[in-house]
């Protein structure tokens, strides 16, 4: 998570911190470059963008506690957000999704205009939000395959995008890299490169991430609002603890961290884990994998829970039991393992938001945009959200789920008869050794 | 290909050119107000071995420029003729060993563009990510390939099991490393070297790794379409050479109309014909296979329909033409022709690409590994386009599913799904007629 800075409160410190950074905004990115350009266009000034009804309900208080209650109600607002569509359901968090992958994509590659001043190749705009659909047109199509299989299977021209996914993706691709080739201009060319290296790193950090958060809210919505609130408590957590307690500073990248504030947040996350875990997993709503239901159209969340969100006793070591004076506890294994994601979250986290605060004080830019009234752009609220989606996804895969059968039937039917019936009979064996199929083998073909 | 440009001859009188980022002189006031000049990029120096000197001294430099690109050229050939005889193990260490290359050279200029000479923990963390990246890729690729051998192999089983998180936690660790290493004054230059190692990676590693999965495909999807790029290069030069004109592309003065055409039509018609020279050995057509009793790679198998000799009526224009009816080709000369194509038309943007990456950094040259030719990069510029081509190419026309990954994915289930999917199967395949209907 970004620092506390001061916001909005006087006008004039954005101001002449900005007239401090102009000189260092001024890349003469290409070497003629420089001698062409008029005047160096600054990133947007995180200027005061609260709204009017929020200003003067606060207008008695002074600066600095009017700046804490911007950030709180603020916070607030995301928080109920966040609760509201949830309850919508998952066809609405994935647009949720998309929306903020988009605007995060946005608003970095902002960023990388104002630093190398491309406003002059009209190209490049267009074909960055070109490389922004083509990678998610191969992202979602591949997703989109997996959960709507039935569906694809029967409408024809879905069948035929489907079945030479990757092959379109790669011609659009291609499409796209050959006009960046054509647009070369001959004094540019540095420039170009630049933010050709700067659309792709941002796709790769972006796209990729958001589709892992898709891939983990498909598993069930629990894998996708326990990661995102661990991370959120640990933004608080932290800054509670560092702000009551707070004495050794963290690292040099972030002044205003600190241990006590760092141990405190891992310690208050991993209870409030432990207890989210709990209260969730009781919900069908929450566990289920997501599933598009072909008869009626429509993503349905109803499925026997798996064994990870059955209470299930545990066997406490001894010396809590001394302690509590329990023998078993009755928990949900998946209380464990959200031990295991709250302790990343805690951990690692952090790391995603000082690589946040390096990327800011690199460019020297005091927030990536400034959408958010008192907290900045998007991209610094979901800066520590990114790692954990992977983490999670792989977490999932590693730990969690095996391979998944609708997509092993798949490929099963898109064998040739011969490998089928080779595999049929590998089955068939493997199954009456198991002691599934008795039958079978007396009434076999 | 890049540009022919004259080599060695006159000497290079580049010192003049400064590629380091103006940008960077700004940063000095940041970073190291000590630093004066700024370093350029080491010229291609004249690297030819010494005996190669001597054999040409008579010759005047135009034409001793073409004998060492000439003499080269065929050595490079011949090498890549010995390494297909020594067999997949040694193609791919090959491969291997021109990926680090090509990523070092990247990463060097990338270093000498940004001056990182004195961030010392950098040139680790790159090293460090290649690594990384490479045993993410080759795990999942051996995991696929030698599965009986890991499955025995109790080490071996554990790595593969978790081998996706032990990846992300190596990679992580190198993130943590990152961070940890942003030193005050240098931010913006460890950001840059952090985004240049990643692009380097995405465009060197996964490629090589496409590549490493074509040729266990079978030889023939790894030499075919090298060769075609190969073969456009040298076709397109050569008619550009006699007959060229007209200018192709600004980028790159030297490229013309007529050579692109030529070389499209030359390398079309080499490609068939190759296609039709390799497809007849099994060595080359059949999927390189691991034997685990042996623990020897096998090429040997029953050749798929794609190698088999089939009749074609040719189109009436052409049986007039000829003579003849029908023609008996491989079906895989037909996807040759689409490879090639691909190669002679797309391939080139990926020599302006490289064309264009060099004029921006102001750099003549990747490396000056090969007398007369440049770096590994140079050469391989135009590869990885096709790589990724043919890889794409054969997921979506050419080969199903692997029916023994299918059938590791289908053990690997819970029995109650294993049944479900039996059922599905057993229903699917009696509809077909594959089954007899139950008799129940």
């Amino acid at each position: 998570m970004t620092e506390l800075r001061h916001r909005g409160a006087t006008d004039a410190d954005p101001l002449s911190e900005d007239k401090g950074s102009e000189s260092e905004l001024r890349d003469g990115a290409s070497d003629s470059d420089s001698k062409v350009d008029s005047g160096p266009p600054e990133v947007a000034v995180t200027s005061d963008d609260t709204p009017e009804v929020l200003n003067k309900a606060l207008s008695g208080l002074s600066s600095r506690w009017r700046n804490w209650w911007v950030r709180g109600i603020l916070t607030m607002a995301m928080i109920s957000f966040f609760f509201f569509i949830i309850y919508m359901g998952p066809i609405v968090l994935m647009m949720i999704v998309l929306c903020v992958q988009i605007k995060c994509f946005q608003e970095i590659i902002h960023i990388g205009y104002s630093v190398y001043h491309s406003y002059h190749l009209p190209w490049f705009r267009s074909l960055s939000w070109y490389f922004l659909l083509c990678v998610n047109y191969f992202f979602y199509g591949e997703t989109v395959t997996d959960c709507f299989f039935t569906l694809v299977q029967r409408e024809e021209p879905l069948r035929i995008l489907s079945k030479y996914h990757r092959f379109i993706s790669f011609a659009l691709y291609l499409t796209g890299f050959c006009m960046f080739v054509l647009s070369l201009v001959k004094k540019h060319y540095r420039l170009q490169f630049y933010m050709f290296g700067w659309t792709h790193v941002t796709l790769l950090i972006v796209v990729t991430q958001s589709h892992f958060i898709i891939h983990n809210l498909f598993e069930g919505m629990i894998w996708f609002i326990v990661p995102i609130s661990c991370v959120i408590c640990n933004d608080i957590m932290a800054y509670m603890f560092g702000f009551f307690f707070g004495r050794t500073p963290l690292i040099k990248l972030s002044p205003k961290k600190t241990w006590e504030g760092f141990i405190g947040g891992f310690f208050a996350t991993v209870v409030f884990g432990i207890l989210l875990s709990y209260v969730m997993a009781g919900y069908r709503y929450f566990v289920c994998p997501v599933e598009f239901n072909n008869d009626t159209n429509r993503f349905q969340v109803d499925c026997e829970p798996s064994e990870l969100f059955q209470l299930t006793d545990y066997i406490l070591p001894v010396f809590l039991q001394s302690f509590t004076g329990w023998t078993t506890v009755r928990l949900y294994p998946f209380q464990i393992h959200s031990v295991a994601l709250s302790a990343f979250a805690s951990i690692m986290g952090p790391f995603g938001g000082f690589f946040a605060s390096g990327f800011k004080r690199a460019f020297k830019i005091k927030d990536f945009a400034n959408t958010i009234p008192g907290h900045g752009g998007i991209m610094d609220r979901f800066d520590c959200q990114y790692l954990m989606a992977t983490f999670v996804n792989v977490y999932i895969a590693s730990f969690i789920r095996g391979p998944n059968p609708s997509k092993v039937i798949q490929q099963l039917l898109a064998l040739r008869p011969d490998q089928q019936l080779y595999i049929f009979n590998s089955l068939k064996t493997h199954l009456t050794e198991r002691g599934l199929l008795p039958a079978l083998e007396r009434a076999a073909a | 290909m890049t540009d022919l440009r004259r080599r060695g001859g006159g000497g290079d009188t580049d010192n003049s050119d400064n590629i380091s980022d103006k940008e960077a002189d700004g940063e000095d006031r940041l970073a190291c107000p000590g630093e004066a000049e700024s370093k350029d990029v080491a010229p291609p120096s004249e690297n030819t071995p010494h005996c190669l000197n001597k054999a040409l001294e008579g010759l005047p430099p135009r034409w001793k420029n073409y004998w060492i690109r000439g003499v080269l050229s065929l050595a490079m050939i011949s090498g890549f003729f010995l390494i297909i005889y020594l067999g997949p193990i040694t193609l791919i260490l090959v491969v291997m060993t021109v990926q680090i290359k090509c990523f070092q050279e990247i990463i060097t200029i990338g270093y000498r563009v940004y001056r990182s000479y004195e961030l010392p923990w950098f040139r680790t963390l790159s090293w460090y990510f290649l690594v990384c990246v490479n045993y993410f890729f080759y795990g999942e690729t051996l995991a696929d390939y030698f599965g009986a051998l890991v499955q025995r192999e109790e080490p071996l089983q554990f790595l593969s099991r978790y081998h996706r998180f032990i990846s992300f936690a190596l990679y992580l660790a190198g993130f943590c490393m990152f961070v940890l290493s942003l030193v005050k004054k240098h931010y913006r230059l460890q950001f840059y070297m952090f985004a240049w190692t990643h692009v380097t990676l995405l465009i060197v590693v996964t490629q090589s790794h496409l590549v490493i999965q074509n040729l266990f495909e079978g030889m023939i999807w790894f030499i075919v379409p090298i060769s075609i790029v190969i073969c456009n290069d040298i076709m397109a030069y050569l008619f550009g050479f006699f007959f060229g004109r007209t200018p192709l592309i600004k980028l790159s003065p030297k490229k013309t109309w007529e050579g692109f055409i030529g070389g499209f039509f030359a390398t079309v018609v080499f490609g068939f014909l190759l296609a039709y020279l390799l497809a007849q050995f099994q060595y080359f057509v059949c999927p390189v296979g691991y034997n685990s009793e042996t623990y020897r790679f096998t090429v040997e198998c029953e050749p798929s329909e794609l190698f088999i000799l089939q009749e074609y009526t040719l189109p009436a224009v052409v049986q007039n033409a000829l003579g003849k009816e029908t023609v008996q080709l491989y079906p895989f000369q037909i996807h040759s022709i689409f490879l090639s194509s691909f190669g002679s038309l797309i391939g080139p943007f990926g020599g302006f690409f490289a064309s264009g990456f060099k004029r921006a950094f102001k750099i003549k040259d990747f490396a000056d590994t090969i007398p007369g030719h440049g770096g590994i990069m140079d050469r391989f510029d135009c590869q990885y386009l096709m790589a990724t081509f043919t890889h794409v190419y054969i997921g979506s026309f050419i080969r199903g599913p692997n029916p023994t990954k299918v059938l590791q994915q289908l053990l690997g289930l819970q029995p109650a799904q294993q049944l479900s999917i039996f059922n599905t199967l057993s229903s699917h395949l009696r509809e077909r007629g594959m089954l007899p209907p139950a008799g129940l």
